[in-house]
């Protein structure tokens, strides 16, 4: 099926072609026109140059990502091959839930231009494959009938949130890649993945020049510090950039963008078209192109980053100093986000886009004028022709921001909805592999396109989720779908306030916020959110006696974490859980992971070799996958493998995985664990302690949320109680909730205050934590009283905690006599022995033993005299 | 056994008597529940309510049901789930699933009305759990799951599935109610700490703290014919007997030592069931020597019979064996020894028994071996010959005794010999 040749099969060498067009002396980067791949076994080598369309390497062999070339370039070691690209998408790339925006069906060979800031454009130039063949199509035209199945047909853009039209002058046709048109270079720079999250990016260039990023990532970056930010106080930075967008909207988001260096970048770009296309005054026009960087910056910056340009405050991204709770204050803020917020936050994005044009129409006399005064024909033809575009631009910037906003509001669902996403998920995930079908149609026609690849990409630039589309498509089942019958009458709703209160006491009801996990929160948060902003991978450990909250607090980071993804706060990242408990065998681990990462099933071999390949393989569009491990202690096997594993992938380059474990043991890496597991999982850790009385309480307190139902000394015992037993949230709401059902069954006879009560309490925590041993005892049978009083007087006679049951039975005869029964004969003595054992008042030996099964007590001999005593 | 002789009864005669009988052995046979769980009436509310909230709230419970063997667990069980059913707004609105210590998971998705499908254990768990996982409080039918003989599933691998439900059970998925019965009650310590966690810890207790008098107007009330009965004048009558039998000293004395036995109702119906069984056409009433008899089948110790079908040299080595239990205080014999005894006897004391050849008291005594009456002392390791095995007496010295006063045309001297000190 596969028709491209991939680096596993044939060994590709590449070679560049003529003499450097041009150099870059500060970052020491030689610019070259073309390069030519030759293939082992084929005689004549391919050749890709500037402005052809070519394959990338992708995770896929099947279906390679397509793009179009515009730099190329060597460091100055000579080795590394650095290409720079504009990214096409294909159908099965763009996110399952966007499929319908299109409207119609996708032609097999259609692709996208796509357009997003977020993504990375460079990779590294040894992942190319080949040269591909793509074709405009205007929009009102029908696809091309009876062409080779190898050309591709661009129509339209996609920007990660809709289709649109694809303006011409964005598409050259690519029949002269040596000097093609230089009015493309101003739209194609434009729509390159621009500076947003990059921005951030360069605030911690010393993570990005370490090139765990993404394929041969040679950034720009290099030739800046390396001694910049570490993560965290990137991280930090962030969430103080985030911070201040929530207080005041766009405005300060510009003053943080304008200390970061993207600059440097952009400039580089620029120099580097420049070059390409007057390949004969390199270096001399360089330096005085430098003013027209600036312009090429407003191109590039999206609406909301050009809006930036404006504000000259001092205000730096690197000013973590402001205290990091107030990071998380912003995050209840966003949990609490209402509808009518988010559409506040569109329109305020409106005037900005709108401020756009008329900004770029400022800056362009002026940057004229910066290049005339170089004097140089060149310069002026090239400012000339980025002026032009710009006012094409302009206009075209304003028709995108409607559409934007017009999605943005389509788009948008009540939080409701977010927090079903699971069970949403999995509707799309139906959908996926229905496309897929068709894909696979589509196959036999030529456009060799590999389901593997539909399913890992497809999710790649996940957005606003436009889940509305999901569930309404009528679909034949294919499977059985798993479901609970529903029922026919609604469920009734709490009616009274003891009610209202034992529903909101349920352990299962979510708590708006989680009280009390403050720190830890915080510190999962920034672990979690600095890795995805990163892309790099890691593994955490926690740890806690059941019932602290663990599962809890890391489902609520991920919740707020998504939410700041889908405000485009931080990149998209996809949340994966298993449970140990929720698998028969450790290996279940990897078709789990796998069929929720990519929906398919496999065996456990099969699956590990899949997520080995999916983890290790360089893929530039990838996105960070979160992974929560529950009950980790679970999946310890004999040769550990599983547990090696997980931990090892996120260690890979290009992994981009962050892998969260939870156990009960605070030291189970010492403990079960071999050394290079215990090792690969690192020194991340964190320990949940059980919770105090005080935290307890306030627990409850914040979950009744001014439901007025108990009485605080009540309320008071309770945590004490179980903070002196365990610690055990579960527990204390289960006996608050068992206080409440007491006290509605008295209230209804003494007509008290309707609060429930110290004695309601009293009455659930004997009910939970009192000994059922003595009662069993005192209600056992006369021949059962009388026996464990045998039992216990042979125990006296030999001075031992055992006996035969034949010993036993000879101190019960007596002590029938004694009380003046007839004794028991032998099957009955054994009958109630048995009897005794059923209830575990005694441990008995297998009844095969008969007359010498041996008996020992399962209560205290104390428990026995007492309750017997009483009697 | 009891419904061959039902039908014979039928036959014979058709008539109010094979009537009355009829419905009292449904009765006692546990063949229909009772109206009203009898001195239950707490547990009965509380547990009715906890379902109820499940059914009518959607509100995920999770509760054990402990109590000894025969307390009536899921009488009490059966009673709420019918009440239950019977509320109009639960009675579409709950599934139940009944699971059994062997039936597998497939069973439980089979019953839960899914497609069933073929698959592995580990697909099937994917599957119940995104099912369960899919639903929610308020749209999703409840689900009951009934776990009977909870301290097994305990014993499973990893408590996988009760991790799982318990799991559910405290998550807002869709409703569950999880209930558990045990005779354990010692059942919390077997869940490990994560699933014990889960669990609410709600437990329901069934010790019957009955008195005697209360027992009485049980039994007089099991044996009691409903008023609707088709022959006013005959139920009358039967009843007026039940009345006068229960009144009766050694009938209440039989009781009595019932009650001292165990307290719960199942011995009681098996007590009652024999002596219901022994009413014919020729005596239509339940007269005293029935239950006397039937009290006698019932108390009859397990190995008095075997003993009584022994010959008179088993009866003689066993003898022997009681003297080397006393005479070793306990320990192990080997046939070697008891032989020696046996001859010991003869040589010395026995009129009436004969010299028996070595051959023929060692089949006697593999006799006695098949039979349990001796078992050997556990070393299969190591090969001994087999008059030096050694050996343990399974009967306890009253037993022996007993079987003796008991043996028809026993010799007096062989009487004699058991009832002397030393051998």
């Amino acid at each position: 099926m596969s028709r491209y040749i991939t680096r596993l099969r044939m060994r590709r060498t590449y070679k560049w072609n003529g003499r450097p067009v041009g150099e870059d002396r500060k970052l020491k980067r030689q610019y070259y026109e073309s390069m030519s791949i030759s293939v082992e076994g084929k005689t004549e080598d391919a050749t890709v140059s500037l402005g052809q369309y070519i394959l990338i390497e992708g995770d896929d062999d099947d279906n390679p990502f397509v793009a179009q070339l515009l730099k190329l370039y060597t460091d100055d070691s000579g080795k590394k091959k650095t290409a720079v690209l504009q990214w096409f998408v294909r159908m099965c790339e763009v996110p399952q839930n966007k499929r319908k925006l299109l409207g119609r069906d996708p032609h097999p060979q259609e692709i996208f231009f796509y357009q997003d800031r977020s993504c990375d454009n460079e990779v590294d130039g040894e992942t190319i494959l080949g040269a591909v063949q793509i074709e405009y199509v205007p929009v009102q035209d029908p696809f091309p009938v009876g062409k080779s199945r190898d050309i591709l047909f661009v129509k339209l853009l996609w920007d990660t949130k809709s289709f649109r039209a694809l303006d011409p002058e964005l598409m050259q046709p690519s029949q002269s890649p040596k000097s093609p048109p230089p009015s493309s270079r101003g739209p194609q720079t434009r729509a390159l993945p621009t500076p947003d999250p990059s921005v951030m990016k360069r605030a911690m260039s010393g993570i990005l020049t370490r090139g765990s990023m993404s394929t041969g990532k040679m950034s720009s970056s290099e030739a800046e510090s390396l001694h910049s930010a570490s993560k965290l106080s990137a991280a930090k930075a962030l969430s103080a950039k985030r911070r201040s967008q929530a207080v005041s909207g766009p405005q300060v988001r510009k003053k943080l963008d304008l200390c970061s260096p993207s600059k440097n970048m952009s400039r580089d770009d620029v120099l580097g078209e420049l070059l390409d296309e007057r390949s004969e005054k390199t270096l001399t026009s360089k330096l005085n192109t430098s003013p027209t960087g600036r312009i090429s910056i407003s191109i590039r910056l999206t609406p909301l980053n050009l809006n930036k340009e404006e504000c000259v405050s001092p205000l730096s991204s690197h000013s973590p100093d402001k205290p990091r709770m107030t990071a998380h204050d912003k995050d209840d803020a966003a949990r609490a986000r209402t509808p009518s917020r988010r559409k506040d936050s569109a329109a305020l994005r409106e005037p900005a886009l709108a401020a756009l044009a008329e900004e770029e129409h400022e800056d362009s006399p002026i940057n004229t004028a910066a290049t005339s005064r170089s004097k140089r024909k060149s310069a002026q033809l090239v400012s000339s022709r980025i002026k032009k575009q710009l006012n094409l631009l302009g206009n075209k910037i304003g028709l995108q921001s409607d559409g934007e906003d017009g999605d943005d509001d389509d788009c948008f669902i009540p939080s409701k909805i977010d927090l079903q996403s699971s069970s949403d998920e999995e509707e799309e995930a139906k959908i996926d592999s229905e496309d897929e079908l068709i894909v696979k149609k589509h196959r036999g026609s030529g456009t060799s396109r590999s389901t593997e690849k539909t399913r890992v990409s497809a999710r790649t630039p996940r957005k606003t989720p436009s889940k509305k589309t999901a569930p309404a498509t009528p679909r034949t089942p294919r499977h059985a779908t798993p479901s609970i019958p529903s029922r026919t009458a609604p469920a009734r709703k709490p009616g009274n306030v003891l009610e209202e209160a034992r529903a909101r006491l349920h352990v299962s009801s979510v708590p708006e916020s989680l009280p009390c996990r403050e720190q830890e929160f915080q510190d999962i948060y920034n672990f979690v959110e600095s890795k995805v902003i990163d892309g790099t991978g890691g593994c955490m450990y926690i740890s806690g006696v059941p019932g602290t909250g663990k599962t809890a607090t890391v489902h609520e980071v991920i919740r707020s974490l998504q939410q700041s993804a889908e405000q485009d706060e931080i990149p998209h990242f996809r949340f994966i859980e298993i449970n140990g408990m929720k698998m028969t065998d450790p290996h279940q681990a990897y078709v789990q992971i796998l069929q929720k990462l990519t929906d398919q099933k496999a065996t456990p071999d099969h699956a590990a070799a899949l997520l080995e390949k999916r983890f290790s393989a360089p893929a530039p569009k990838k996105e960070t996958v979160v992974l929560l491990v529950d009950e980790l202690d679970l999946l310890w096997t004999r040769k550990q493998n599983v547990m090696y594993n997980l931990f090892d992938w996120p260690t890979r380059r290009n992994a981009r995985l962050v892998v969260l474990t939870i156990a009960n043991t605070m030291d189970l890496p010492e403990r079960i664990m071999i050394n290079r597991v215990a090792s690969r999982l690192g020194l991340t850790r964190m320990s949940f302690q059980p919770y105090t009385f005080k935290q307890l309480q306030q627990i409850i307190t914040s979950r009744l949320n001014r439901v007025k139902a108990f009485e605080e000394d009540a309320l008071q015992l309770v945590s004490r109680k179980v903070a002196a037993l365990s610690g055990d949230a579960r527990r204390c709401l289960d006996i608050c909730r068992r206080a409440t059902e007491i006290c509605e069954h008295s209230g209804s006879q003494k007509n008290s205050s309707g609060l429930v009560g110290m004695s309601h309490v009293m009455e659930a925590l004997d009910e939970m934590f009192s000994s059922s041993y003595i009662s069993a005892i005192r209600c056992a049978s006369v021949q059962e009283q009388l026996f464990l009083r045998a039992v216990i007087a042979e125990f006296r006679r030999l001075g031992l905690e055992e006996a035969t049951f034949q010993q036993v039975f000879v101190q019960h005869q007596a002590l029938c006599r004694v009380e003046g029964l007839q004794p028991a004969n032998v099957s009955e003595g054994l009958t109630v022995c048995q009897r005794l054992g059923s209830c575990r008042l005694l441990l008995l030996e297998g009844s095969r033993l008969d007359l010498f099964l041996r008996i020992r007590l399962n209560v205290s001999q104390d428990d026995v005299l007492y309750a017997l005593k009483a009697d | 056994v009891q419904d061959r002789c039902g039908c014979v009864l039928m036959m014979l005669c058709d008539g109010v008597c094979v009537q009355a009988q009829k419905l009292l052995r449904e009765r006692l046979c546990h063949q229909k529940l009772p109206d009203q769980p009898v001195g239950l009436d707490s547990q009965y509310k509380h547990l009715l309510e906890l379902l109820r909230r499940t059914a009518v709230h959607g509100e995920s419970n999770s509760v054990l049901i402990v109590g000894p063997r025969g307390s009536g667990k899921t009488m009490l069980l059966g009673c709420v789930l019918r009440e239950l059913m019977s509320l109009k707004e639960a009675q579409k609105n709950v599934l139940l699933v009944e699971l059994n210590e062997k039936l597998q998971l497939c069973n439980e998705t089979k019953s839960l009305g899914f497609l069933v499908f073929q698959g592995s254990f580990a697909e099937n768990l994917a599957f119940l759990l995104e099912a369960l996982k899919k639903g929610d409080k308020s749209s999703s039918r409840p689900v009951l799951f009934v776990l009977d003989e909870f301290d097994l599933f305990a014993h499973h691998k990893n408590q996988t599935l009760l991790y799982n439900l318990l799991d559910v059970s405290q998550s807002a998925q869709t409703p569950v109610a999880v209930l558990g019965l045990t005779c354990r009650l010692d059942v919390l310590e077997l869940l490990e700490k994560r699933v014990k966690s889960r669990f609410s810890h709600r437990q329901i207790h069934l010790f019957s703290s009955l008195s005697f008098a209360q027992y009485l107007d049980v039994v007089r009330a099991q044996l009691s014919l409903p008023p609707d009965f088709p022959d006013p004048k005959f139920s009358d009558e039967w009843n007026h007997s039940v009345t006068k039998l229960c009144e009766d000293k050694t009938v209440e004395e039989i009781l009595r030592r019932n009650f001292n036995g165990s307290k719960d109702f199942r011995s009681l119906h098996s007590l009652l069931f024999l002596a219901v069984s022994r009413v014919s056409v020729s005596h239509s009433t339940l007269r005293e020597a029935d239950l006397i008899e039937a009290w006698r089948l019932i108390s009859v110790d397990s190995k008095a019979n075997v003993l009584h079908g022994l010959s008179i040299l088993e009866l003689c080595l066993i003898i022997a064996m009681k003297h080397l239990n006393d005479t070793y205080d306990g320990e192990p014999f080997n046939f070697q020894m008891v032989h020696n005894e046996f001859k010991k006897f003869i040589q010395r004391k026995s009129h009436s028994i004969h010299k028996f050849e070595k051959p023929v008291v060692m089949k006697a005594f593999e006799h006695l071996l098949q039979l349990e009456l001796v078992r050997p002392v556990d070393s299969g390791v190591c090969k001994v010959q087999r008059e030096y095995q050694l050996m343990r007496l399974m009967l306890e010295h009253g037993q022996v005794m007993e079987a003796l006063q008991r043996y028809p045309q026993c010799p007096t001297d062989v009487k004699q010999w058991a009832l002397s000190a030393f051998g």
